[in-house]
Protein backbone atom coordinates (compact mmCIF):
# COMPACT_ATOMS: atom_id res chain seq x y z
CA UNK A 1 0.00 0.00 0.00
CA UNK A 2 1.46 3.35 -0.59
CA UNK A 3 1.35 5.46 2.68
CA UNK A 4 -1.28 8.61 2.39
CA UNK A 5 1.87 11.29 2.80
CA UNK A 6 -0.81 14.26 3.83
CA UNK A 7 -4.23 14.34 6.20
CA UNK A 8 -6.22 17.25 7.21
CA UNK A 9 -5.94 18.95 10.36
CA UNK A 10 -6.04 22.17 12.58
CA UNK A 11 -2.95 24.28 12.00
CA UNK A 12 -1.93 26.05 15.16
CA UNK A 13 -0.10 28.86 15.69
CA UNK A 14 2.97 27.40 16.51
CA UNK A 15 3.47 25.32 13.50
CA UNK A 16 2.00 22.03 14.91
CA UNK A 17 -1.25 20.64 13.68
CA UNK A 18 -4.44 19.11 15.91
CA UNK A 19 -6.45 16.29 14.66
CA UNK A 20 -9.01 18.04 17.02
CA UNK A 21 -10.46 21.52 17.61
CA UNK A 22 -11.34 21.45 20.95
CA UNK A 23 -11.72 24.56 23.23
CA UNK A 24 -11.39 23.25 27.32
CA UNK A 25 -11.97 24.70 30.19
CA UNK A 26 -9.19 23.54 32.35
CA UNK A 27 -9.26 23.55 36.27
CA UNK A 28 -6.59 24.04 38.28
CA UNK A 29 -7.46 22.52 41.00
CA UNK A 30 -10.03 19.63 42.13
CA UNK A 31 -12.27 22.43 43.76
CA UNK A 32 -12.24 24.64 40.68
CA UNK A 33 -14.16 21.53 38.62
CA UNK A 34 -17.62 22.91 39.61
CA UNK A 35 -17.03 26.05 37.93
CA UNK A 36 -15.72 24.75 35.18
CA UNK A 37 -18.22 21.82 34.36
CA UNK A 38 -20.64 24.88 35.01
CA UNK A 39 -19.13 26.79 32.31
CA UNK A 40 -19.24 24.10 29.98
CA UNK A 41 -22.40 23.35 30.60
CA UNK A 42 -23.43 26.81 29.55
CA UNK A 43 -21.22 27.53 26.36
CA UNK A 44 -21.34 24.77 23.65
CA UNK A 45 -18.38 23.34 21.90
CA UNK A 46 -16.50 24.05 25.04
CA UNK A 47 -15.48 20.91 27.14
CA UNK A 48 -14.05 20.99 31.12
CA UNK A 49 -11.39 18.35 32.49
CA UNK A 50 -11.86 18.17 35.83
CA UNK A 51 -10.01 16.09 37.88
CA UNK A 52 -9.24 15.42 41.73
CA UNK A 53 -6.29 17.36 42.47
CA UNK A 54 -3.62 20.66 42.66
CA UNK A 55 -3.26 21.67 46.11
CA UNK A 56 -0.76 21.51 48.39
CA UNK A 57 0.95 19.72 46.13
CA UNK A 58 4.98 19.86 46.58
CA UNK A 59 8.13 19.36 44.84
CA UNK A 60 8.34 16.98 41.71
CA UNK A 61 5.08 16.14 42.62
CA UNK A 62 3.53 19.39 41.81
CA UNK A 63 6.08 19.83 38.91
CA UNK A 64 4.49 17.28 37.35
CA UNK A 65 0.60 18.82 38.25
CA UNK A 66 1.97 21.94 35.98
CA UNK A 67 3.43 19.63 33.71
CA UNK A 68 0.70 17.83 32.32
CA UNK A 69 -1.69 21.04 33.32
CA UNK A 70 0.13 23.05 31.26
CA UNK A 71 0.84 20.31 28.48
CA UNK A 72 -2.66 19.76 28.29
CA UNK A 73 -3.54 23.09 27.21
CA UNK A 74 -0.31 23.19 24.81
CA UNK A 75 -1.61 20.23 23.08
CA UNK A 76 -2.18 21.17 19.47
CA UNK A 77 -5.52 19.58 19.57
CA UNK A 78 -6.73 22.47 21.48
CA UNK A 79 -7.71 25.96 19.83
CA UNK A 80 -8.29 27.76 22.88
CA UNK A 81 -7.92 27.27 26.93
CA UNK A 82 -9.93 28.90 29.90
CA UNK A 83 -7.70 28.23 32.75
CA UNK A 84 -9.79 28.44 36.67
CA UNK A 85 -8.17 28.16 39.65
CA UNK A 86 -9.21 28.84 43.13
CA UNK A 87 -5.78 31.23 43.14
CA UNK A 88 -4.42 33.69 40.76
CA UNK A 89 -0.49 32.28 41.41
CA UNK A 90 -0.67 28.90 39.85
CA UNK A 91 -3.66 29.93 37.85
CA UNK A 92 -1.09 32.33 35.96
CA UNK A 93 1.88 30.05 35.97
CA UNK A 94 -0.31 27.75 33.81
CA UNK A 95 -1.82 30.44 31.51
CA UNK A 96 1.08 32.45 31.00
CA UNK A 97 3.26 28.88 29.88
CA UNK A 98 0.28 27.74 27.41
CA UNK A 99 0.65 31.47 25.86
CA UNK A 100 3.86 30.52 24.41
CA UNK A 101 2.05 28.45 22.11
CA UNK A 102 0.31 31.48 20.64
CA UNK A 103 -3.02 30.07 21.23
CA UNK A 104 -5.76 32.07 22.86
CA UNK A 105 -5.70 31.48 26.68
CA UNK A 106 -7.19 33.52 29.41
CA UNK A 107 -7.43 32.41 33.27
CA UNK A 108 -9.34 33.42 36.26
CA UNK A 109 -9.81 32.99 40.28
CA UNK A 110 -12.36 32.03 42.10
CA UNK A 111 -11.31 33.49 45.92
CA UNK A 112 -13.03 36.86 46.87
CA UNK A 113 -15.35 36.36 43.74
CA UNK A 114 -17.32 32.80 44.46
CA UNK A 115 -18.48 30.68 41.75
CA UNK A 116 -21.33 32.45 40.50
CA UNK A 117 -19.74 35.33 39.08
CA UNK A 118 -16.73 33.78 37.93
CA UNK A 119 -19.40 31.41 36.02
CA UNK A 120 -20.51 34.56 34.12
CA UNK A 121 -17.53 35.75 33.59
CA UNK A 122 -15.72 32.85 32.79
CA UNK A 123 -18.80 31.88 29.89
CA UNK A 124 -18.57 34.86 28.35
CA UNK A 125 -14.91 34.67 27.48
CA UNK A 126 -15.75 30.47 26.40
CA UNK A 127 -18.20 31.49 24.29
CA UNK A 128 -15.99 33.88 22.63
CA UNK A 129 -13.10 31.75 22.04
CA UNK A 130 -15.93 28.68 20.74
CA UNK A 131 -17.23 31.02 18.56
CA UNK A 132 -14.10 32.10 17.10
CA UNK A 133 -12.51 28.17 17.05
CA UNK A 134 -15.58 27.59 15.20
CA UNK A 135 -14.19 28.79 11.96
CA UNK A 136 -10.68 27.10 12.03
CA UNK A 137 -10.40 24.70 8.68
CA UNK A 138 -8.95 21.64 8.28
CA UNK A 139 -6.07 22.13 6.14
CA UNK A 140 -3.92 19.39 4.40
CA UNK A 141 -0.72 18.80 7.00
CA UNK A 142 2.30 16.27 6.53
CA UNK A 143 1.87 12.83 7.97
CA UNK A 144 4.61 14.28 9.67
CA UNK A 145 2.76 16.34 11.67
CA UNK A 146 0.91 13.41 13.63
CA UNK A 147 2.50 12.68 17.05
CA UNK A 148 1.39 9.13 17.65
CA UNK A 149 1.14 7.43 21.15
CA UNK A 150 0.56 4.31 22.07
CA UNK A 151 -0.19 1.88 24.73
CA UNK A 152 -2.48 -1.29 25.21
CA UNK A 153 -4.47 -2.45 28.04
CA UNK A 154 -6.74 -5.11 29.36
CA UNK A 155 -4.15 -7.33 27.43
CA UNK A 156 -4.35 -11.06 27.09
CA UNK A 157 -1.83 -12.94 24.66
CA UNK A 158 -3.48 -12.15 21.47
CA UNK A 159 -2.28 -8.59 22.09
CA UNK A 160 1.20 -10.05 22.15
CA UNK A 161 0.89 -12.23 19.03
CA UNK A 162 -1.57 -10.05 16.63
CA UNK A 163 -2.33 -6.42 17.96
CA UNK A 164 0.43 -5.11 19.50
CA UNK A 165 2.89 -6.50 16.14
CA UNK A 166 0.32 -4.45 14.26
CA UNK A 167 1.37 -1.69 15.99
CA UNK A 168 4.35 -1.91 15.63
CA UNK A 169 4.30 -2.53 11.93
CA UNK A 170 2.44 1.37 12.00
CA UNK A 171 5.54 2.11 13.97
CA UNK A 172 7.87 0.59 11.20
CA UNK A 173 6.33 1.99 8.29
CA UNK A 174 5.67 5.60 9.62
CA UNK A 175 8.71 6.26 11.77
CA UNK A 176 10.69 7.34 8.07
CA UNK A 177 8.21 9.62 6.96
CA UNK A 178 9.35 11.61 10.08
CA UNK A 179 6.42 10.98 12.70
CA UNK A 180 6.60 11.43 16.12
CA UNK A 181 6.03 8.45 18.02
CA UNK A 182 6.02 7.74 21.80
CA UNK A 183 5.70 4.10 24.07
CA UNK A 184 5.34 4.65 27.86
CA UNK A 185 4.18 1.65 30.55
CA UNK A 186 7.48 1.63 32.42
CA UNK A 187 6.45 -1.35 35.01
CA UNK A 188 4.79 -3.25 32.36
CA UNK A 189 8.78 -3.62 30.46
CA UNK A 190 9.33 -5.52 33.70
CA UNK A 191 10.69 -9.07 32.92
CA UNK A 192 11.45 -7.24 29.36
CA UNK A 193 13.86 -4.54 30.41
CA UNK A 194 16.99 -5.85 29.17
CA UNK A 195 15.73 -6.50 25.92
CA UNK A 196 13.73 -3.14 25.75
CA UNK A 197 16.68 -1.02 26.69
CA UNK A 198 19.09 -2.45 23.87
CA UNK A 199 16.63 -0.32 21.70
CA UNK A 200 17.64 2.96 22.87
CA UNK A 201 19.73 4.66 19.94
CA UNK A 202 22.87 5.92 22.18
CA UNK A 203 24.65 4.56 25.18
CA UNK A 204 23.33 7.65 27.09
CA UNK A 205 19.43 7.20 26.17
CA UNK A 206 20.18 3.14 27.34
CA UNK A 207 21.46 3.84 30.54
CA UNK A 208 18.68 6.80 30.96
CA UNK A 209 15.64 3.92 30.52
CA UNK A 210 17.49 1.57 32.72
CA UNK A 211 17.52 4.04 35.25
CA UNK A 212 13.95 4.97 34.79
CA UNK A 213 12.85 1.36 34.85
CA UNK A 214 15.09 0.51 37.81
CA UNK A 215 13.44 3.49 40.22
CA UNK A 216 10.11 2.42 39.68
CA UNK A 217 10.92 -1.38 40.26
CA UNK A 218 12.37 -0.52 43.12
CA UNK A 219 9.24 2.34 44.30
CA UNK A 220 6.88 -1.29 43.46
CA UNK A 221 8.87 -3.66 45.61
CA UNK A 222 9.17 -1.25 48.75
CA UNK A 223 5.34 -0.72 48.44
CA UNK A 224 4.23 -4.12 47.42
CA UNK A 225 2.65 -6.28 50.30
CA UNK A 226 2.58 -9.58 48.34
CA UNK A 227 3.56 -10.47 45.18
CA UNK A 228 1.30 -8.41 42.91
CA UNK A 229 -0.58 -11.17 41.62
CA UNK A 230 -4.00 -9.27 42.52
CA UNK A 231 -2.63 -6.68 40.08
CA UNK A 232 -0.17 -7.24 37.98
CA UNK A 233 -1.12 -9.31 35.43
CA UNK A 234 -4.72 -7.92 36.54
CA UNK A 235 -7.65 -10.51 36.64
CA UNK A 236 -8.72 -9.17 33.16
CA UNK A 237 -4.88 -10.32 31.71
CA UNK A 238 -5.26 -13.61 33.19
CA UNK A 239 -8.46 -14.76 32.27
CA UNK A 240 -7.07 -14.01 28.95
CA UNK A 241 -3.89 -16.68 29.36
CA UNK A 242 -1.42 -14.04 30.08
CA UNK A 243 0.27 -15.63 33.31
CA UNK A 244 3.33 -13.71 34.29
CA UNK A 245 4.81 -9.73 33.90
CA UNK A 246 7.66 -11.34 32.11
CA UNK A 247 4.87 -12.71 29.46
CA UNK A 248 2.77 -9.50 29.53
CA UNK A 249 5.80 -7.27 29.18
CA UNK A 250 7.12 -9.12 25.82
CA UNK A 251 3.97 -8.66 24.29
CA UNK A 252 3.99 -5.09 25.28
CA UNK A 253 7.19 -4.73 23.96
CA UNK A 254 5.74 -5.95 20.40
CA UNK A 255 3.83 -2.28 20.08
CA UNK A 256 7.20 -0.67 19.01
CA UNK A 257 8.17 -2.66 16.13
CA UNK A 258 12.04 -3.00 15.19
CA UNK A 259 12.24 0.58 16.01
CA UNK A 260 14.67 2.41 18.38
CA UNK A 261 14.21 5.39 21.06
CA UNK A 262 15.81 8.27 20.93
CA UNK A 263 15.50 9.87 24.63
CA UNK A 264 13.62 8.83 27.32
CA UNK A 265 11.00 11.53 28.55
CA UNK A 266 9.54 12.10 31.96
CA UNK A 267 6.04 11.83 32.80
CA UNK A 268 4.01 14.32 30.63
CA UNK A 269 7.43 16.12 29.04
CA UNK A 270 7.13 17.31 25.51
CA UNK A 271 9.83 15.66 23.21
CA UNK A 272 12.24 17.80 21.56
CA UNK A 273 15.12 15.86 20.38
CA UNK A 274 13.21 15.95 16.53
CA UNK A 275 11.17 13.08 14.57
CA UNK A 276 10.98 9.70 15.91
CA UNK A 277 10.30 7.41 19.22
CA UNK A 278 10.37 8.35 22.52
CA UNK A 279 9.99 6.54 25.58
CA UNK A 280 8.14 8.04 28.38
CA UNK A 281 8.20 7.15 32.14
CA UNK A 282 4.65 6.60 33.02
CA UNK A 283 2.47 4.33 34.58
CA UNK A 284 0.99 1.50 33.11
CA UNK A 285 -2.69 2.61 33.80
CA UNK A 286 -4.64 3.20 30.72
CA UNK A 287 -5.98 6.48 31.71
CA UNK A 288 -3.08 8.15 33.69
CA UNK A 289 -0.78 6.86 30.64
CA UNK A 290 -2.86 8.40 27.87
CA UNK A 291 -3.39 11.90 29.82
CA UNK A 292 0.91 12.17 29.93
CA UNK A 293 1.16 11.25 26.85
CA UNK A 294 -1.71 14.36 25.44
CA UNK A 295 0.31 16.47 27.87
CA UNK A 296 3.45 15.44 26.00
CA UNK A 297 1.88 17.08 22.86
CA UNK A 298 0.86 13.48 21.31
CA UNK A 299 -1.93 14.00 18.97
CA UNK A 300 -3.55 10.90 17.86
CA UNK A 301 -3.18 7.29 20.49
CA UNK A 302 -3.33 4.05 19.14
CA UNK A 303 -4.58 1.75 21.85
CA UNK A 304 -4.49 -2.48 21.30
CA UNK A 305 -6.52 -4.07 23.28
CA UNK A 306 -7.61 -8.02 24.42
CA UNK A 307 -10.04 -8.09 26.73
CA UNK A 308 -11.65 -5.42 26.03
CA UNK A 309 -10.20 -1.92 27.14
CA UNK A 310 -12.96 0.79 27.07
CA UNK A 311 -10.81 4.13 27.55
CA UNK A 312 -10.91 7.12 25.96
CA UNK A 313 -9.15 10.82 26.44
CA UNK A 314 -10.88 14.30 26.11
CA UNK A 315 -8.42 15.61 23.97
CA UNK A 316 -6.59 12.77 21.91
CA UNK A 317 -8.42 10.45 20.26
CA UNK A 318 -7.89 7.05 21.19
CA UNK A 319 -8.15 4.06 18.50
CA UNK A 320 -8.45 0.76 19.43
CA UNK A 321 -7.36 -2.16 18.07
CA UNK A 322 -8.19 -6.05 18.81
CA UNK A 323 -6.92 -9.60 17.41
CA UNK A 324 -9.54 -11.31 19.97
CA UNK A 325 -12.28 -12.42 17.82
CA UNK A 326 -14.17 -12.58 20.55
CA UNK A 327 -13.78 -9.13 22.26
CA UNK A 328 -14.31 -8.02 18.77
CA UNK A 329 -17.67 -9.70 18.68
CA UNK A 330 -19.06 -9.16 22.28
CA UNK A 331 -17.54 -5.48 22.78
CA UNK A 332 -17.84 -4.11 18.95
CA UNK A 333 -18.97 -0.65 19.53
CA UNK A 334 -15.40 -0.12 21.43
CA UNK A 335 -13.08 -1.60 18.81
CA UNK A 336 -12.23 0.62 15.46
CA UNK A 337 -10.03 -1.75 14.21
CA UNK A 338 -10.59 -5.68 14.31
CA UNK A 339 -7.49 -7.42 13.16
CA UNK A 340 -8.38 -11.12 14.67
CA UNK A 341 -7.75 -12.31 11.14
CA UNK A 342 -4.47 -12.95 11.85
CA UNK A 343 -4.54 -15.30 14.46
CA UNK A 344 -6.57 -17.58 11.74
CA UNK A 345 -3.99 -16.25 9.19
CA UNK A 346 -6.28 -14.67 6.98
CA UNK A 347 -4.42 -11.25 7.12
CA UNK A 348 -1.16 -10.88 7.55
CA UNK A 349 1.21 -8.09 9.70
CA UNK A 350 1.64 -5.96 6.89
CA UNK A 351 -2.21 -6.10 5.62
CA UNK A 352 -3.21 -5.51 9.16
CA UNK A 353 -0.01 -2.57 9.71
CA UNK A 354 -2.10 -1.05 6.87
CA UNK A 355 -5.22 -1.15 7.74
CA UNK A 356 -4.07 0.47 11.16
CA UNK A 357 -2.61 3.56 8.89
CA UNK A 358 -5.53 4.06 6.89
CA UNK A 359 -7.98 4.37 10.24
CA UNK A 360 -5.16 6.44 11.76
CA UNK A 361 -5.55 8.82 9.43
CA UNK A 362 -9.34 8.63 8.91
CA UNK A 363 -9.73 9.43 12.68
CA UNK A 364 -6.55 12.45 12.29
CA UNK A 365 -8.80 14.09 9.57
CA UNK A 366 -12.18 14.06 11.73
CA UNK A 367 -13.90 10.37 12.03
CA UNK A 368 -14.63 9.96 15.59
CA UNK A 369 -13.01 6.52 17.01
CA UNK A 370 -15.96 4.65 19.54
CA UNK A 371 -14.61 6.21 22.63
CA UNK A 372 -15.36 9.89 21.65
CA UNK A 373 -18.72 8.23 19.86
CA UNK A 374 -19.23 6.53 23.09
CA UNK A 375 -18.67 9.57 25.09
CA UNK A 376 -15.51 8.20 27.11
CA UNK A 377 -13.29 11.34 28.39
CA UNK A 378 -11.06 10.20 31.08
CA UNK A 379 -8.86 12.46 32.26
CA UNK A 380 -6.65 11.18 35.06
CA UNK A 381 -3.67 13.25 36.56
CA UNK A 382 -0.47 10.79 38.08
CA UNK A 383 0.16 11.39 41.47
CA UNK A 384 3.57 10.91 42.70
CA UNK A 385 3.14 11.05 46.61
CA UNK A 386 1.06 12.43 49.35
CA UNK A 387 0.46 16.18 49.56
CA UNK A 388 2.12 18.36 51.95
CA UNK B 1 -3.03 -24.92 4.45
CA UNK B 2 -4.71 -26.39 7.54
CA UNK B 3 -6.21 -24.67 10.27
CA UNK B 4 -4.18 -23.14 12.96
CA UNK B 5 -5.10 -24.03 16.41
CA UNK B 6 -1.91 -23.03 18.13
CA UNK B 7 0.60 -20.18 17.66
CA UNK B 8 3.82 -20.52 18.61
CA UNK B 9 6.30 -17.35 18.58
CA UNK B 10 10.04 -18.42 18.17
CA UNK B 11 10.74 -21.48 17.78
CA UNK B 12 12.71 -21.75 20.56
CA UNK B 13 9.62 -21.66 22.69
CA UNK B 14 8.29 -24.33 24.76
CA UNK B 15 5.18 -22.96 25.07
CA UNK B 16 2.12 -22.42 22.20
CA UNK B 17 -0.57 -20.21 22.13
CA UNK B 18 -4.38 -22.15 21.75
CA UNK B 19 -5.95 -19.03 18.86
CA UNK B 20 -9.24 -21.07 18.08
CA UNK B 21 -12.44 -20.71 20.73
CA UNK B 22 -10.85 -24.25 22.99
CA UNK B 23 -9.21 -26.94 22.10
CA UNK B 24 -10.04 -30.29 23.93
CA UNK B 25 -8.45 -32.81 25.51
CA UNK B 26 -6.94 -35.94 23.37
CA UNK B 27 -7.16 -32.87 19.99
CA UNK B 28 -4.81 -33.44 17.34
CA UNK B 29 -3.63 -29.57 17.02
CA UNK B 30 -1.45 -27.81 14.12
CA UNK B 31 0.85 -25.17 15.27
CA UNK B 32 2.73 -22.83 13.21
CA UNK B 33 5.88 -21.14 14.59
CA UNK B 34 5.83 -17.36 13.36
CA UNK B 35 9.51 -16.80 13.30
CA UNK B 36 10.60 -19.39 10.74
CA UNK B 37 7.01 -20.46 9.24
CA UNK B 38 7.02 -23.47 9.99
CA UNK B 39 4.56 -26.42 11.26
CA UNK B 40 4.30 -29.01 13.81
CA UNK B 41 1.35 -31.09 15.46
CA UNK B 42 0.73 -31.23 19.53
CA UNK B 43 -1.97 -33.80 21.01
CA UNK B 44 -3.66 -31.83 23.48
CA UNK B 45 -4.41 -33.23 27.32
CA UNK B 46 -6.31 -30.49 28.36
CA UNK B 47 -9.54 -28.07 27.77
CA UNK B 48 -7.15 -25.19 27.52
CA UNK B 49 -9.37 -21.66 25.85
CA UNK B 50 -8.34 -19.26 23.75
CA UNK B 51 -5.19 -16.98 24.40
CA UNK B 52 -4.27 -19.56 26.68
CA UNK B 53 -0.83 -21.76 26.48
CA UNK B 54 -0.44 -25.16 26.01
CA UNK B 55 3.27 -26.69 27.12
CA UNK B 56 4.97 -28.62 23.78
CA UNK B 57 7.16 -30.23 26.08
CA UNK B 58 7.41 -32.01 29.43
CA UNK B 59 8.91 -29.57 31.65
CA UNK B 60 9.55 -29.91 35.61
CA UNK B 61 9.35 -27.64 38.43
CA UNK B 62 12.32 -24.83 38.14
CA UNK B 63 12.14 -25.53 34.63
CA UNK B 64 11.99 -21.91 32.75
CA UNK B 65 8.98 -20.71 30.40
CA UNK B 66 10.43 -19.65 26.97
CA UNK B 67 8.01 -17.51 24.48
CA UNK B 68 9.16 -15.03 22.33
CA UNK B 69 12.13 -16.89 22.76
CA UNK B 70 12.62 -15.54 26.05
CA UNK B 71 12.56 -16.24 29.80
CA UNK B 72 8.92 -15.54 31.24
CA UNK B 73 8.96 -17.18 34.71
CA UNK B 74 9.39 -20.44 36.52
CA UNK B 75 7.45 -23.70 36.35
CA UNK B 76 5.93 -24.78 39.96
CA UNK B 77 4.34 -27.93 39.57
CA UNK B 78 5.83 -30.76 36.84
CA UNK B 79 3.97 -30.03 33.15
CA UNK B 80 3.34 -32.60 30.58
CA UNK B 81 3.60 -31.91 27.23
CA UNK B 82 0.10 -31.05 26.14
CA UNK B 83 -0.99 -29.88 28.99
CA UNK B 84 -2.63 -26.02 30.08
CA UNK B 85 -0.15 -24.08 31.30
CA UNK B 86 -0.99 -20.73 33.77
CA UNK B 87 -0.91 -19.60 36.82
CA UNK B 88 -1.44 -22.86 38.55
CA UNK B 89 1.59 -24.37 37.61
CA UNK B 90 4.10 -21.30 36.42
CA UNK B 91 4.95 -18.16 38.28
CA UNK B 92 6.90 -14.90 37.64
CA UNK B 93 10.75 -14.94 38.75
CA UNK B 94 10.36 -10.82 38.87
CA UNK B 95 7.95 -10.16 41.92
Amino acid sequence: MEIPKIFLGYKRENGRAGTRNHVIILPVDDISNACAEAVANNIKGTIALPHSYGRLQFGADLELHFRTMIGTGKNPNVAAVIVIGIEPKWTKRIVDAIAKTGKPVEGFSIEGVGDIDTIAKVSKKAQEFSMWASEKQRVECPISDLWISVKCGESDTTSGLASNPTVGNLMDKLEPLGVHLCFGETSELTGAETVCAKRGKTPEAQKKFMKTWSDYNDFILKEATNDLSESQPTAGNIAGGLTTIEEKAFGNFQKIGSRQFIDVLEPAEEPTKGKGLYFMDTSSAAAECVTLQAAGGFNIHLFPTGQGNIIGNPIEPVIKLTANPLTAKTMSEHIDVDVSKILSREMNLDQAGDELIKSTIKVANGRLTCAEALGHKEFVMTKLYRSA
Amino acid sequence: MANTDIIIHDEKDNVGVVVIEKITPNQDCNCWIMENDKSAKIQSKSEIPLGHKIAMIDLKEGDTILKYGHDIGKVVKNINKGEHVHVHNVKTKKW
